[in-house]
């Protein structure tokens, strides 16, 4: 029996809230919460945003982010309880005893220094190594990792590198001290589907071959399914199911987590082909001053109370494709018909019925609303603005819009801050749909949600289409999203459109080599998956 | 690399047009001021044969247009022209003054600059305690005094009451180092009075703008100490904006001297130019309107150059 490196009892932890114009509130982000992690083993923690996933893993560090403070209970780390320890004790335990790889390597490594320094840093300052040695260790782990050049890649600055690379980096330099702990914080969340596939199998290598333990905080479960020996389910800051990784995944006892493991139940049967709403017909577009097409000869189409889904990574062109179509960057060459009639590539020159029937819903409803405007005024503002709808009439409008997003009468006196992540993407589709477009836009619409949350919304969407017969243009990364909602799909790479078709021809074979890499690399919630998936890809470039 | 020297090569090139138009606009606009070193020379009685005379003596009926290109001509060739009020050449007597002002300023600043910083780096880590409160109501309180209130407050309490400086701060050749240091201790006093705080609060801005970022949690989870992560990981991301301010207050350090130099008597640039401006002497106003102008456009275009090279995404591109 290997020996217990962490042990968290009873952990509660409190941070005081100041909202505007009220009293300071105290709120208990995490309340007796016990767990524990072995020398060498993977503890995943899973939850929604706001679970305690991240502050729990912080608290292993002692460390709370503003001003979050660990206020009961015991953090056992090596057999004593770090709650105690000084400022000196703490700065003497983080980076040799547990390191932290954060979500997003862009922003957690100092663009002013180069990968070397900031790898090998926490071994010069806590004396573990000599320079030479740390770097040594740093290029090791570099190949291990499977960077290119391992050699050189630590004289490059964080700009000069890509997310995944620098993602692998944040690792090397997690594992570079070799600590008892790491805590892994959504180190693949930010990262597009076959680049985390790769990320998530470097670490998964790096741990095993260096033995140390680790806690991986993610809210996709398949993916904690592949690395973590146990999982812990929280749900606002409580425990809610805490077991090995096999029993959870097959055997899930809290109502819950059977939820998280079964989401993504939605059945959507693709309708037939008809006569198209909107047609973009070999459009090409570049932004104004460069000399490269962000948009490479696309012809797509959409029908009536039909979803069309635009499937890619970053950087293949799917919004701005959306960006053409709305007019907010003029094709440069093609043509674009909407309802038959051709719409002016440039925005200014639409008329105003143009611009009612095709409407957009962003990925961050956050900052797509005025935080200053109620949600009746949000909403009331394209009914008055299409339709000239004032005083009762209006009011009677938003609520009927407001009944069809499930929320009730009161939340039209609501601001945007007082809404959940859910809610404001629900006022977000009543704004669109107060002004009875026949094509409403969703680029990446459920990216920023969690996952059950994702799924309510996505309900939402196909039961406003079965009623209101309205067509969707969907922009998403995410294909199991694809496979839930729509009746035909376009796969892009680099501005162009590689594979298009109805779902069912394009999601079965033979498949062209970039729509496998994709379809490849989604994970599937059972242990071992990863595995496979290597395995299969090395036989067959080894059969190549 | 080719990219920054382009960059700074824009820059430079940007700066000699500037330059230029400052030129024109120096010449053209002491020219439109009325009156002349003629009518200063002579008086309100003179009679104006007496004052066609003069001016046709020094030049001043010429058309302006030639007289500019001569003027212009003259300064790319280090010739300064003639004192109309003592046909001292002007080259020689402003070499001496320069000197003096940038003795002066050289010493404000090797005090101000790493005080200022050390002051914003310290404001920055106790950011909303008693500290921060302290210094920047100090500093605060210093720029906000006027120059000539806080040169005669501290000629008061450090040169009449206490004894430690002299209140006249004339230097001139063949004095020692030490004695000169002696001698200015006072105008540089009060120069860091004025200079600091701008500098300072800047640092504290840029720094407490850099701690917000992710990388300084993960320096704080490395264990660093609380300096270690201000000097090592903050200050490198707020070198841009630190030294635009800082090259600004060296320029004002120069050109912004005047008075600190009539209270103290300093023979430096400022006093120079506020007696020809009396004497309607307009090719020195003018020299002097060239050498302020040019300290300042360096200064700025070096400010720019340095936060170019501070920025590892010009420095290194992909």
């Amino acid at each position: 029996m290997a020996e217990t490196l962490l042990d968290i009892r009873n952990l509660r932890i409190e941070a005081t809230a100041y909202p505007p114009g009220e009293p300071p509130r105290n709120l208990v982000l995490v309340d007796n919460v016990s767990v524990s992690v072995k020398k060498g083993r993977v503890l995943g923690l899973i939850g929604e945003s706001g679970a305690g996933k991240s502050t729990i893993g912080l608290s292993a560090m002692a460390y709370g982010r503003g001003g979050v403070r660990l206020t009961g209970g015991e953090v056992r780390l090596n057999g004593r309880d770090i709650r105690l320890a000084d400022a000196a004790g703490l700065r003497a335990l983080r980076g040799r005893e547990v390191t932290y790889v954060a979500q997003s390597a862009a922003a957690a490594f100092n663009p002013a220094k180069r990968l070397m320094e900031q790898v090998v840093e926490t071994c010069l300052h806590h004396r573990l190594m000599s320079r030479a040695e740390a770097e040594t260790r740093a290029v090791w782990l570099f190949g291990k990792l499977g960077l290119p050049n391992p050699e050189t890649f630590g004289n490059r600055y964080p700009h000069q590198v890509s997310g995944g690379q620098l993602q692998r980096a944040m690792t090397a330099m997690a594992l570079c001290p070799k600590p008892d702990l790491v805590i892994f914080d959504e180190p693949t969340t930010a990262l597009d589907v076959t680049t985390q596939i790769d990320v998530l199998a470097a670490i998964k290598e790096a741990i095993r071959d260096t033995g140390v333990a680790a806690l991986y905080i993610t809210h996709d479960l398949a993916v904690v399914a592949q690395v973590a020996d146990d999982i812990l389910v929280l749900r606002g800051g409580k425990t809610v199911e805490y077991g090995a990784t096999g029993q959870i995944i097959s055997d899930p006892r809290a109502a819950y987590t059977r939820a998280l493991v079964s989401v993504r139940s939605i059945e959507h049967q693709e309708k037939p082909d008809a006569r198209p709403i909107l047609s973009v017909d070999h459009v090409t577009a570049r932004y104004p001053g460069t000399h490269f097409d962000v948009l490479k000869d696309v012809t797509v189409d959409v029908a009536p109370g039909q979803t069309l889904a635009i499937v890619g990574e970053s950087g293949s062109g799917k919004s701005t494709l959306a960006r053409a179509i709305t007019g907010l960057l003029p094709a440069t060459q093609g043509r674009i018909r909407f309802d038959g009639r051709e719409l002016s590539p440039d925005l200014a020159s639409r008329t105003r019925d143009d611009l009612r029937e095709l409407q957009m819903i962003y990925q961050m409803a956050d900052v797509a609303m005025n935080p200053r405007q109620t949600v009746g005024t949000i909403i009331g503002r394209p009914l008055e603005f299409y339709f000239g709808l004032k005083g009762e009439a209006r009011d009677r409008r938003v609520q009927e819009l407001l009944d069809q997003i499930e929320m009730g009468a009161g939340f039209a006196k609501r601001f945007p801050a007082e809404l959940s992540g859910g809610q404001k993407q629900r006022v977000c589709i009543a704004r669109a749909l107060a002004a009875k477009p026949r094509l409403i836009i969703c680029d990446e619409v459920t990216s920023a949600l969690d996952p059950l949350v994702a799924d309510g919304i996505l309900k939402l969407l196909l039961a406003l289409q079965a009623r209101e017969g309205v067509a969707y243009l969907f922009i998403t990364h995410d294909l199991a999203t694809v496979k839930a909602i729509a009746d035909k799909i376009a796969v892009m790479l680099k501005g162009a459109v590689v594979r298009y078709g109805r779902k069912s021809d394009v999601l079965s074979p033979p498949f062209d080599d970039y729509t496998d890499l994709l379809l490849s690399s989604v994970p599937e919630m059972k242990p071992g998956w990863l595995e496979q998936v290597l395995k299969h890809r090395r036989m067959e470039s080894a059969g190549n | 690399m080719n990219s920054v020297l382009k960059l700074v090569a824009q820059r430079i090139a940007l700066g000699l047009l500037l330059l230029l138009a400052v030129s024109i606009l120096i010449f053209f606009g002491i020219e439109a001021l009325p009156g002349d070193a003629a009518q200063a020379m002579l008086g309100q009685s003179a009679t104006p044969e007496a004052l066609a005379n003069l001016r046709h003596q020094m030049g001043l009926d010429q058309p302006e247009l030639p007289r500019y290109f001569h003027w212009l001509g003259g300064l790319l060739t280090g010739d300064l022209g003639k004192s109309l009020t003592n046909g001292e050449d002007i080259a020689a007597a402003i070499g001496n003054r320069l000197g003096n002002t940038l003795f002066l300023a050289f010493w404000a600043a090797i005090f101000a600059v790493p005080l200022a910083i050390l002051l914003g780096l310290l404001a920055a880590r106790h950011a909303g305690k008693w500290q921060d409160k302290l210094i920047s109501g100090v500093t605060l309180a210093t720029i906000s005094l006027p120059e000539f209130v806080a040169g005669y407050l501290v000629m008061y309490f450090l040169a009449v009451y206490w004894r430690v400086f002299p209140s006249m701060a004339m230097i001139f050749p063949g004095m020692s180092l030490w004695t000169k240091l002696n001698t200015i201790a006072l105008p540089v006093i009060v120069l860091v009075m004025v200079v600091l705080a701008h500098m300072m609060r800047m640092t504290r801005a840029a720094i407490l703008n850099v701690m917000q970022s992710a990388y300084i949690e993960t320096a704080e989870l490395k264990g660093l100490g609380p300096l270690a992560v201000v000097w090592r990981h903050a200050f490198p991301n707020a070198i841009a904006p630190v030294v635009n301010v800082v090259m600004l207050n060296l320029a004002y350090l120069v050109v912004g001297v005047v008075v600190v130099e009539v209270v103290f008597v300093y023979p430096g640039m400022g006093q120079f130019l506020v007696d020809h401006v009396a004497k309607r002497d307009l090719p020195v106003v003018q020299a002097c309107g060239m050498i302020f102008a040019a300290v300042y456009i360096g200064l700025n275009i070096l400010a720019d150059v340095i936060s170019i090279l501070a920025n590892p995404r010009l420095r290194h591109p992909k």
